[in-house]
């Protein structure tokens, strides 16, 4: 038997942090929070993973991406876990990833306001404002408002901007 | 469940419970996907879908588990698209027709407030496999509720019409909340293993929730009288025929066919 040189786990990481989000591609695996691990289990390279939400129809192509990534970079023997717990929050968006997606044009979640299950108190529910200042991706306006609590992924709502008057997407938080 | 014990649950019993949620979550999803591009506005249309996907993504969690404790080699797919209307454990309420748009809202705030109890309580279930299940998927019904509190408030308080059809869509519904809070013994089984919780628990809670939610609207909360039952057992009505014509149509035609 050969001895195999494996690449170092920091070596792995760093690949991953080029993989590109299918759905919204200026933010990486890595910057989105959904890798949870990178380990050798024996000369097996485990990557595990998690999913942002359960439906999320992206979930397989990303973990055809991760492993035609890996398997580019000369790693033979992969096995792909899922992790469902902790559960992922939008919490875990790198301080990179959030300037990238403003950057994109889509609001990146507001740091630290998960809704944790818990259901908030929403101030003008009637006119379909939330109690949170999501800021204009373009101009940076606070005059903004709800469009719709979901938007064009899961992951997203839609607001306007009542200055610069562009729709855009917001990350929702969850 | 803090008097939880670590009495040992049967597989059937345990195999049961993890198909009436993820058949809860799947032929409620299917009912919501069939809004995909008929809905009233562009935004509604993406937010039903949206809707729909998180529950089929739950129902893969649930149903996928399912098979695993069954042990029999049945997958996730294998057991949606397989399975008769006398084998699906769904509540009745989930089944129930769209109807007009207010309809289909009222049923998904009914449910929704009942969805996110049960989830909150399972976080704390001794099976770790469902309290994880239940983790990731309690954080999407609370922004299901979310949507669903606010928009039958706007409905139920809003023009001389949308006020009428909520109401009836209410007194139409009303009578299909009960079996969510009716417990059986393989209830009472899973109860003394502290997986999960006695689904009379959790009537205190949503009659809250929902009161509070029905007042704001001003819709007025129908009496709890004759309550419909069965589906839990497999007793299903007459709409559920036509579901799994339209949801196993494909795998019962072309079976094992993927894309």
């Amino acid at each position: 038997m050969t001895a195999v040189t494996l690449p170092s786990t920091s070596d792995v990481w760093q690949w991953l942090a080029e993989v590109p989000d299918p759905e919204i591609p200026v933010i990486s695996l890595v910057d989105l929070g959904i890798i949870r691990d990178v380990a050798f289990d024996d000369d097996t390279l485990v990557v595990t993973v998690t999913p942002t939400y359960s439906g999320c129809p992206a979930t397989a192509i990303i973990n055809l991406d991760i492993e035609r990534a890996l398997h580019e970079k000369g790693i033979e023997k992969l096995r792909l876990e899922r992790q469902l717990s902790p559960a992922w929050t939008t919490d875990w968006i790198s301080a990179e990833g959030r300037e990238k997606l403003r950057a994109y044009g889509i609001a990146p979640p507001v740091d630290g306001t998960a809704i944790d299950g818990i259901l908030r108190q929403r101030v003008d529910r009637l006119s379909g404002r939330s109690n949170l200042t999501i800021a204009c991706p373009r101009c940076g306006s606070a005059n903004t408002e709800k469009i719709s609590q979901f938007g064009s992924t899961p992951c997203k709502a839609s607001y306007r901007c009542t200055d610069c008057l562009e729709p855009f997407d917001y990350f929702k938080c969850i | 469940m803090s008097a939880a014990s670590n009495t040992a649950v049967s597989q059937t019993a345990l195999f049961e419970f993890l198909t009436r949620m993820g058949d809860n979550a799947l032929i409620l999803g299917h009912r919501v996907s069939e809004w995909c591009g008929h809905s009233p506005a562009l935004e509604e249309d993406i937010a039903l879908s949206n809707t729909a996907l998180d529950l089929i993504g739950q129902t893969q969690l649930w149903l996928g588990l399912a098979g695993e404790v069954e042990g029999r080699g049945r997958s996730a797919d294998n057991l949606a698209y397989l399975r008769d209307a006398r084998d699906l454990r769904n509540v009745l309420l989930v089944e129930r027709p769209n109807g007009d748009f207010g309809k289909t809202l009222m049923r998904q705030f009914l449910f929704d407030a009942w969805h996110f109890l049960m989830l909150k309580a399972l976080c704390g279930s001794t099976d770790k496999r469902i309290a994880e299940i239940a983790e990731k998927a309690s954080k999407e019904v609370a922004y299901h509720l979310d949507r669903s509190r606010d928009l039958i408030i706007r409905l139920g308080d809003g023009t001389a019409e949308s006020h009428r059809r909520m109401q009836e869509a209410l007194d139409d519904l009303w009578a299909y909340s009960g079996e969510l809070f009716i417990g059986d013994a393989l209830d009472a089984e899973l109860v003394a293993a502290g997986i999960a919780p006695e689904p009379e628990s959790l009537k205190p809670g949503w009659d809250e929730l929902v009161g509070e939610a029905l007042s704001e609207a001003t819709l007025k909360k129908p009496s709890d009288g004759f309550m419909h039952k069965g589906g839990k057992r497999g007793l299903h009505t007459e709409h559920m025929g036509f579901i799994l014509a339209d949801l196993q149509f494909l795998q019962r035609a072309y079976p094992g066919a993927t894309w």
